[in-house]
């Protein structure tokens, strides 16, 4: 991006230009995110800077409550074990699909990938109807299996991703030094492919840690997550605790992708040996 | 000598068989395999997912509530052809069945529905269920329509039978024309919906409106920054390409309510302009259009920058140079040479932000007026406040055909194999 020496006036007044252009769309892109997490430590309910005081009120507010802690324990229970259905399911069908060619496989892979798609609100309305009328909706069961399917698509891509660099004569000689094929699975395979199964289960759990659209349809008031409180929180009056959620929340993302970045790193590097 | 030979030969052909079918043996054994992996996911996705979504869809054709409330005088109701009154045997049967119905409470459902057709018909309908009992059971055929009427004189207008009639399912395009505005006149053609409630088309429309401003702000803005990452050194751009992914991984909620906390009246925006006297009073930043567009383009202009700046990083700076050096003037050399071979980025960009606004509820439910809903904000609505199944169902499958067009688009464009995660 460096100017050229050689560069003419009219070059230069663009090049500008486009510096500040860019540093006001990435303000626009990071001000929110930043501006909300010291407000969370106001010692005042107001959402104003200067800010007169820091306090941790609002974690504490957020730690004594039951209504929010219940919010807390739900999204954990269900984010785990909709990760866990959805990693499983996932993988295994990405084996699959790496395994052979069929007919039909386009159709599959339009299934697979429709949760990613159809918009939310559709699938919550879907849901709410259908497990209202098999006796799901209002339980926690009933939200863990709507979000492993929003998650099992993440899983299939990014194990699939890992896969188009397996060597497959790695499994052959496994099999070939007389392993059968589950011991084949856990030691050779699975190893192999492990960073990618764990991304595509940080990608699940995030879609079920955020999810909120299928949660204000299936969720009763005693299985209401963390985004689900924050909703109805929102709704009614925008509370600092509210701020003091966001924030943890967002240490939360950062945390994930980080790790995600360290794993896409693993990857790479493996792929490098490898060559 | 040739008879050795021929033994071989056969013996050698015959191998060649064996070898053959147990390959064509051990690649079905693969496919097979390969299908028993996929299959746990897909019983899966069937059940919890497409079944769902399905058995909705179907409501949006479906017309069954009178039937199942009043299955007897939907039967008694078909050979009448609509004309002035149904014959005096099927009111009969129908008052009858409005004594068992008003008996066990399961016209519910049924007078709902009627209600769309004809407002007043649900009050109509409880009363007279309430007096069925005593004023419409056994009276002869000759008397019956009068004494209808005697409960309620809307009986004496033919509409309302004809309302009954209407409604015997089981199938109908009643919720399909209701989305649209749209409904049938006494002869049966299509006619617009009064215009207290003709809203549907609007909501589409400005489905379409937000969703192509919000497209076309997200290319304006993803483009320079695209730019910057591709032509940036690497080790500079990856840090600038944490800044991007950063507000991506955050939960779409956490980013609405910053907004909120940036654009309402006492927010922070407001606050400090008022403090800096750049205007006096509060200026209206939320519960609008432009409250919508801020947030919208901010949850999903990195969706634009991440497509285009895979490609773009692709692209040979040199082309530029060259173009120059042949005597293009720069904006020429950008917009004949580089630009085009941004396509792909730009339309799977474009594209991918189009196909995720159109179906946005979260955002403009928080930030946006009454009038900045979507279409997804009726389908709640009608889900959950009306209890509209049917024309929630209806709204569903045109927000889903229209998605569906533009992913087929997508597909033949960019490929879905191709989706983007970040």
């Amino acid at each position: 991006m460096a100017l050229p020496i050689y560069a003419s006036p009219v070059q230069r007044v663009w090049h500008y230009f486009f510096i500040v252009l860019c540093t006001a769309i990435f303000l626009y892109l990071l001000v929110p995110i930043f501006v909300i997490m010291p407000l969370s430590f106001n010692s005042v309910p107001y959402f104003s800077y200067p800010m007169e005081g820091y306090s941790l009120r609002w974690y504490e507010e957020f730690f004594t409550s039951d209504q929010w802690l219940l919010g807390l324990k739900n999204s954990i229970i269900v984010g785990v074990f909709a990760t866990l259905v959805a990693t499983t399911l996932g993988t295994l069908a990405a084996l699959g699909l790496n395994r052979a060619d069929f007919r039909g496989k386009t159709a599959m892979m339009a299934i697979l990938i429709s949760p990613i798609i159809i918009p939310i609100v559709i699938t919550a309305a879907g849901m709410f109807y259908f497990y209202a009328s098999i006796g799901l909706s209002s339980t926690l069961t009933g939200l863990v299996l709507a979000h492993a399917a929003l998650g099992v698509p993440f899983v299939v891509i990014t194990v699939s991703a890992t896969l188009v660099g397996f060597d497959h004569n790695l499994v052959r000689a496994g099999a070939s030094l007389g392993a059968n094929p589950f011991r084949v699975f856990f030691k050779v395979t699975l190893p192999m492919i492990l960073p990618g199964v764990v991304s595509g289960a940080l990608f699940a759990f995030i879609t079920s840690w955020d999810e909120l659209v299928v949660a204000i349809f299936l969720a009763g008031a005693e299985e209401h997550t963390l985004p689900r409180r924050m909703w109805s929180g929102i709704r009614e009056l925008l509370s600092p605790t509210i701020t003091a959620v966001a924030t943890m929340l967002i240490l939360f993302s950062i945390l994930l992708m980080v790790t995600m970045e360290l794993l896409r790193r693993r990857t790479e590097r493996l792929r490098g040996i490898r060559n | 000598m040739t008879a050795t030979a021929d033994s071989t030969e056969s013996a050698f052909l015959a191998g060649n068989n064996t070898l053959k079918s147990r390959l064509r043996r051990a690649e079905r054994m693969r496919k097979v395999w390969a299908l028993a992996l996929i299959a746990p996911m897909f019983v899966f996705l069937m059940v919890s997912f497409v079944i769902p979504i399905v058995s909705l869809l179907k409501l949006s054709v479906e017309d069954l509530e009178v039937s199942k409330a009043l299955p007897l005088t939907v039967e008694a109701f078909k050979a009448w052809d609509g004309e002035g009154f149904p014959p005096p045997e099927a009111m009969q049967v129908f008052a009858q069945e409005l004594v068992v119905a008003e008996e066990n409470k399961t016209l519910g459902s049924a007078t709902r529905r009627l209600n769309y057709s004809l407002s007043g018909f649900k009050s109509m309908l409880k009363k007279t269920g309430r007096k069925a009992e005593d004023d419409l059971a056994g009276v002869p055929a000759d008397q019956i329509l009068d004494a209808f009427i005697a409960i309620d004189k809307d009986w004496g207008d033919p509409a309302y039978w004809r309302a009954i009639k209407d409604a015997v399912g089981p199938l109908s395009d009643y919720y399909a024309l209701w989305a649209l505005d749209r409904q049938r006149d006494a002869d049966g053609d299509i006619v617009m919906r009064p215009s207290t409630q003709s809203i549907y088309v609007d909501v589409l429309l400005r489905t379409l409106e937000i969703s192509v401003a919000v497209t076309l702000i997200c290319f304006v803005l993803g483009l320079p920054i695209a730019y910057l990452l591709a032509t940036l050194p690497t080790s500079r751009s990856n840090l600038l390409l944490i800044l991007v992914l950063l507000p991506f991984w955050t939960s779409l909620l956490v980013r609405t309510t910053a907004w909120i906390v940036l654009l309402q009246n006492q927010g922070l925006i407001n606050d400090t302009g008022i403090w800096l006297g750049l205007w006096n009073e509060p200026l209206e930043l939320i519960r609008n259009r432009f409250g919508v567009y801020v947030a919208m383009v901010h949850i999903l202009l990195p969706f634009m920058i991440l497509p285009i700046f895979s490609v773009m990083k692709g692209i040979n700076p040199w082309h530029m140079r060259a173009a120059e050096s042949l005597g293009a003037h720069r904006w020429k050399a950008f917009l004949k040479v580089y630009l085009p071979q941004c396509l792909p980025g730009i339309g799977a960009g474009t594209l991918l932000v189009f196909i995720l606004s159109l179906g946005y509820y979260i955002t403009p439910a928080l930030v946006g007026g009454p009038q900045d809903q979507m279409i997804s904000f009726w389908i709640v609505e009608n889900m959950s406040s009306t209890l509209n199944w049917g024309l929630a169902a209806a709204l569903s499958m045109i927000l889903l055909l229209l998605t569906l067009v533009f992913f087929f688009i997508y597909n033949r464009f960019v490929g879905f194999d191709k989706l983007r995660l970040g």
